[in-house]
């Protein structure tokens, strides 16, 4: 059986709250059937919105949305068959996790043993086999956490929906739940659409990932081309950490740009620019720049120390280089580790195809 | 070991507990001094003034004091024959004290409500005792047995006897239709004239359906107000509360005007064809008014609780019913609804409570099928003056209260309800 890969489709999507500005800008998204898509982005940035409307809680003001190959726009939520886990749990207070559980199905329909098979079965696949009888109040956050993904796959939904799910989750936990959830979705192949602002969540559990910001997908690619790979300067901020240059193109050629900075220049990968005389940023990570480098790489220059802050598996530092002082490097723990002082000068080297010239901040 | 390790001492060897209401001492008696004045306050103005009325719904000292010595020598009087000569003689030396002080006249009012006849055959003997007609040398039984032939009569006596006990629970009784018969078992009053259990019965019905249109009412617009965006949510809050801010009697009066066979909605009636002109509905004096100006009146004391429980849950509770698959219905009603149930019980028990004794809007757009329990109190109060009737009738109306309340502990939970 080949997966559809337009398993939900987002056609030319528009939504405006107040007819006069539009928080969704012309949303054209597919996702396949079986698929992790994360939508990532700053708050107010339109992800939740189109959570929402594929939830049937929110009508696109214009454009259609295809859930395997039809049109849901005019069903209502309880007729799109599609689980969702909400922010804050929403489960309900009242019931006990057995009821809880069993709703979905009791509205069915669906029969009494049936009913039992598929909760136990939910249960153990969140495994919190045992706690049928207690009360949400009762159960810890994680616990919590777990019976609202078991309660949105209980009924075997086609999609289901994350809405920041581990938003309220301490750290350790988060990460924990984070894997938890990525082995659910690969033992069970549901299609699931994640919402999140946290970018190292998404880069963890996701397929693809969709960035968003102000309402427009600004990057939608597989967690290591993201990151690897900006396509500009919002992505490139967004995810992960970065040292920006902004500056000119004076001269360019087929992989290589020279931008003048405002006392030097450096060499870069040309992304988003066509010719000279264009204003760009320049963006590089950090584990890109080295070190004393010991092979020869076309961007070399000499920086003062500022500041070192020792993280544990790695140290950053961050240097006065080129006219900035927010120049950030980061250092593995390694036996072999230099030794790094405040004020002392340091050579770092990178290589222009790391340097991506991107749109201008 | 385990002795040695029970007390656990401070450093300077004092024990723990005692160092630690050594320490705490102080702010409890803080917290103390600052809820005094309103316990003081209490104190004398609820708990001492319910004393009170109870004290006075049960006394019955006024003929236990008039007559001391014919009390003294009835204790030994089987009550079945006429009593002896010693009874006739202290009854005729208490009574010549009270005409003395000339309190007689209270003795034969008072003994005319125990039993009908006892006012003229007091004055009678009165009337004797003034003309110095009675001879205290011969025996006074046969000289007041033919005062009247009543005087002979055992069940009078019998009378006298049950007024003996400083209390009586028979305001209480009266509050309920019923009386202490001659014989002194309880019976019920003739069936056309029991009121009070008309006006008990009308009270828990109109309290009754005034809770319940206050809920239908009320459940929609606490909603509304809970879920609305803030700007018009507060617009809406104010037009439930604005009510609160209008005298009770402006309201009432304002409900005159509009319920009269005259007045507004008759004629608005009349304007869209629904009624004749000439055959207007009667909607004021009568239980229609009452049920109409106190909905209205004590619809906020059930929006407001409803509000503020229904503001506390999550909206994505519904959400999350409605993507589970339940329809809109199942969604509320399943999830929403019980989730309500805290606050529809702290609502319905407030609104209930102060319907029960509500006074002002019965007495001025109830007339005479609109009337409660609570107008029945003040008449007594005020035109016939039988305050300890009231105070009976007021204290079967607390412990009615009372009841309701425990009834809804066991139902509900009293720790289930929130007022906010």
């Amino acid at each position: 059986m080949s997966k559809n890969p337009e398993f939900v489709k987002f056609d030319k999507v528009d939504k405006s709250y107040d007819g006069k500005v539009l928080v969704v800008k012309d949303l054209q998204l597919d996702i396949a059937e079986g698929e992790f898509i994360t939508m990532l982005g700053p708050s107010g940035s339109g992800k939740t919105t189109c959570l929402m409307m594929l939830a049937g809680f929110e009508t696109p003001t214009h454009g259609e949305i295809l859930l395997d190959g039809n049109i849901i726009s005019n069903i209502p939520p309880h007729k799109r068959g599609i689980g969702m886990v909400f922010q804050n749990y929403a489960l309900f207070p009242h019931m006990t996790v057995y009821e809880n559980l069993a709703f979905p199905l009791r509205v069915r329909k669906v029969e009494k043993d049936e009913i039992d098979k598929k909760v136990d079965k939910a249960l153990s696949m969140v495994s919190l086999n045992g706690f049928e009888t207690r009360m949400p109040a009762q159960l810890s956050g994680g616990q919590q956490q777990r019976v609202a993904v078991a309660r949105a796959l209980v009924f075997d939904p086609a999609v289901v929906l994350m809405d920041e799910p581990l938003g309220a989750l301490d750290k350790n936990l988060r990460e924990s739940m984070q894997y938890e959830i990525k082995h659910i979705h690969e033992s069970i192949g549901v299609t699931v659409v994640y919402v999140t602002h946290d970018q190292s969540e998404a880069l963890t559990m996701s397929n693809r990932i969709a960035v968003f910001n102000d309402g427009k997908v600004q990057q939608l690619s597989n967690p290591a081309e993201l990151y690897e790979k900006p396509v500009n300067s919002f992505v490139a901020e967004f995810i992960g950490e970065n040292n920006t240059f902004n500056g000119e193109v004076v001269d360019i050629a087929k992989n290589k740009c020279k931008v003048k900075l405002t006392n030097s220049e450096i060499l870069a990968n040309p992304i988003s620019v066509k010719s000279k005389g264009e204003k760009t940023t320049v963006s590089l990570r950090p584990e890109r720049a080295l070190i004393n480098p010991t092979d020869k790489m076309d961007n070399m220059f000499t920086g003062k120390i500022e500041e070192v802050i020792y993280h544990g598996d790695h140290t950053r530092v961050r240097l006065n280089l080129l006219g900035s002082s927010e120049f950030i490097l980061k250092v593995p723990n390694s036996t072999s580790n230099l030794e790094l002082k405040v004020s002392q000068d340091i050579n770092i080297g990178w290589n222009s195809a790391d340097a991506r010239a991107l749109d201008p901040k | 070991m385990s002795s040695e390790t029970k007390q656990i001492l401070t450093t300077d060897g004092i024990p723990l507990e005692v160092s630690l209401k050594k320490a705490e001492k102080k702010n409890k008696i803080k917290a103390f001094l600052l809820v005094a004045p309103l316990l003081l306050f209490l104190i004398i103005t609820y708990v001492f003034p319910i004393g009170e009325m109870f004290s006075r719904s049960i006394d019955d000292k006024m003929i236990t004091n008039m007559l001391p010595k014919t009390f003294k020598e009835m204790e030994k009087w089987d009550g079945k024959e006429l009593p002896s000569e010693e009874v006739f003689t202290a009854f005729y030396y208490d009574y010549k004290v009270l005409v003395k002080k000339q309190e007689h006249g209270k003795l034969g009012q008072r003994l005319n409500k125990e039993k009908n006849g006892f006012n003229s055959i007091t004055k009678k003997l009165f009337r004797q005792i003034k003309r110095k007609k009675i001879d205290e040398s011969i025996s006074i039984k046969e000289q007041i047995m033919k005062i009247h032939k009543r005087w002979r009569n055992v069940e009078y006596w019998q009378a006298i006897k049950r007024t003996a006990p400083p209390y009586t629970m028979s305001k209480y009784l009266k509050g309920m239709d019923m009386y202490y018969a001659a014989d002194g078992s309880i019976s019920q009053v003739e069936e056309d004239r029991r009121i009070h259990r008309i006006l008990w019965l009308r009270t828990l019905e109109i309290a009754f359906f005034v809770t319940l249109f206050c809920f239908l009412m009320g459940y929609p617009i606490a909603h509304l107000l809970a879920t609305l965006p803030m700007k018009y949510s507060n617009l809406l809050m104010i037009c439930v509360l604005l009510p609160f801010w209008t005298s009770l009697l402006v309201r009432t009066a304002s409900w005159m005007i509009l319920l009269q066979q005259q007045g507004v909605v008759n004629d608005f009636f009349v304007m869209i064809g629904l009624v004749a002109d000439d055959n207007r509905p009667e909607m004021m004096y009568n239980k229609v008014g009452t049920y109409v100006a106190m909905t209205q009146i004590l619809l906020p004391f059930m929006v407001l609780p409803l509000y503020s429980v229904m503001k506390t849950i999550s909206p994505s509770l519904m959400r999350a019913g409605k993507s589970l698959g339940g329809t809109p219905f199942v969604a509320f009603w399943k999830v929403y609804f019980p989730l309500t149930i805290p606050g529809i019980g702290a609502g319905c028990l407030l609104v209930f409570i102060l319907a029960i004794g509500y006074y002002i809007t019965p007495a001025l757009v109830g007339g005479a099928s609109g009337t409660l329990i609570s107008n029945q109190i003040a008449f007594h109060m005020k035109q016939t003056l039988d305050w300890s009737f009231a105070s009976a009738m007021g204290l079967m109306l607390l412990s009615g209260v009372l009841v309701i309340y425990w009834i809804y502990n066991k139902l509900v939970g009293v720790d289930n309800i929130k007022l906010g």
